[in-house]
């Protein structure tokens, strides 16, 4: 049956759909509501599939998913009952990552460190870094040329190299 | 690549680095040929900055493969999706099918967050079941999906039903009207298996879904994504008529039902 296979196809990427869906939404709530819309949308979209690298497939779905959450997001956020524009603001380290990076939690400011960069480039480092994707799948995940995927990748991490030096050179200086 | 070369280079590298910094993070990224990687490792001989640069992008991968694992989807979520992609393992159709669907998530725990995931997907399944109709039609309609059991027989299509769902939904055939019946489909509809009998007017498939509940007789004409979604109740049954087929023809296969005795 159709929903068989495709369970026999998808879930053993439930968790890497899971894990982009967090790091683009930063709030586990959303993301799992999104993983759940993507993975039903996969399935209506499965006949088109062709079988090859099934986790790039339903991570390109799953992207696109979060993305238009993101959008709608945006789009209500002076809603005072919107739980997800709140969580958004207590992700964001705002404009003082430095805080976030002193003392002993060496752990979450990387974790903070990243959080903060922009979507497009949060993707390249989740999807290369905890995914261990090449990039030729990240471009397939999302939607751009592998050169740009290099120059996201690049940008991103000279982005938290230098929030890491900031941090280092305050240190010293306090 | 004209992105890369355009828009980073730090200011002061000399262009030679900057040709260079792309290929230490190809190289940490195992992405490098043998070529490229004796170029770069003849760079690195002689150039102290871009040595340090591959030793911090080497640092910052080791940190992150090393702090930030994959995140496990929450059991829930993989209990809701299996008990929706699995229904032929689930148990039997009980009343309570779309109360099943949410005690996975209850059971996970307490707490503010199970009751903001509640509210996120409690209103989305309860009030626009014509989306999930619409994208149980689509789903159908790829190739060799469309029936469950295929029969232009009212009297074959209605006891295939029996022991799948239930309820036992009314089958009528009205092939001398132009809508013949091509057989029938068991569907997921807000997490509870509903009935589908298969319709078409010439080339257009109609899916009509079936299941027991109140609502107005008069029928109601919908669209979702480029498709006709028409609703009305009878005898305790509501009936949903989903199809890419025009709307006065669509209302006439809903009228033959409701002159139907």
């Amino acid at each position: 049956m159709n929903e068989a296979e495709f369970a026999r196809v998808a879930l053993p990427h439930l968790d890497a759909a899971y894990t982009l869906a967090r790091w683009l939404l930063r709030d586990p709530v959303a993301a799992e509501d999104v993983v759940q819309d993507a993975m039903l949308r996969a399935l209506t979209y499965f006949a088109g599939f062709r079988g090859t690298n099934a986790r790039a497939w339903l991570l390109q779905i799953v992207r696109n998913t979060a993305y238009a959450r993101m959008a709608q997001r945006r789009g209500v956020q002076e809603e005072p009952l919107d739980p997800d524009g709140k969580h958004e603001h207590l992700a964001d380290p705002g404009g003082d990552p430095e805080a976030a990076l002193q003392g002993a939690e060496v752990v979450s400011a990387l974790h903070r460190a990243l959080a903060a960069l922009p979507a497009e480039l949060r993707e390249c480092v989740v999807l290369r870094e905890l995914e261990e994707m090449s990039y030729r799948d990240i471009a397939r995940v999302t939607g751009v040329p592998a050169g740009t995927v290099m120059s996201r990748l690049f940008r991103a991490r000279q982005m938290l190299l230098r929030i890491g030096r900031d941090a280092g050179a305050k240190e010293r200086t306090a | 690549m004209t992105d890369a070369t355009a828009s980073f280079p730090p200011a002061g590298v000399p262009p030679a680095c900057e040709e260079m910094q792309l290929l230490i993070q190809a190289d940490l990224d195992g992405e490098l040929d043998a070529a490229a990687t004796a170029v770069l490792a003849a760079h690195l001989r002689d150039c102290a900055g871009c040595a340090a640069l591959q030793r911090e992008l080497a640092n910052l991968s080791g940190r992150l493969h090393a702090e930030l694992r994959p995140e496990a989807a929450p059991a829930s979520l993989r209990r809701a999706l299996e008990a929706r992609l699995a229904p032929a393992a689930a148990a039997p159709p009980a009343p309570g099918g779309f109360r099943r669907r949410l005690a996975p998530l209850l059971s996970f725990g307490a707490g503010a967050a199970i009751a903001a995931s509640l509210a996120l997907m409690l209103p989305r399944t309860g009030a626009d079941p014509d989306g999930e109709l619409v994208a149980g039609h689509i789903r159908a309609l790829q190739p060799g999906h469309l029936t469950d059991v295929a029969s232009s027989d009212q009297h074959t299509v209605k006891p295939w039903f029996d022991g799948r769902i239930d309820y036992a939904p009314p089958v009528m055939d009205f092939v001398a009207q132009g809508f013949p019946l091509v057989g029938g489909r068991l569907d997921y509809i807000g997490g509870r298996p509903v009935a589908a009998l298969v319709y078409r007017r010439d080339k257009h498939p109609i899916d009509l879904f079936v299941w027991p509940s109140q609502g107005s007789a008069e029928p109601v004409m919908d669209t979702r994504n480029g498709y006709n979604v028409l609703r009305w109740a009878r005898d305790g049954m509501a009936f949903r008529a989903v199809s890419d087929l025009n709307a006065k023809e669509l209302a006439d296969f809903a009228r033959l039902w409701q002159g139907a005795s």
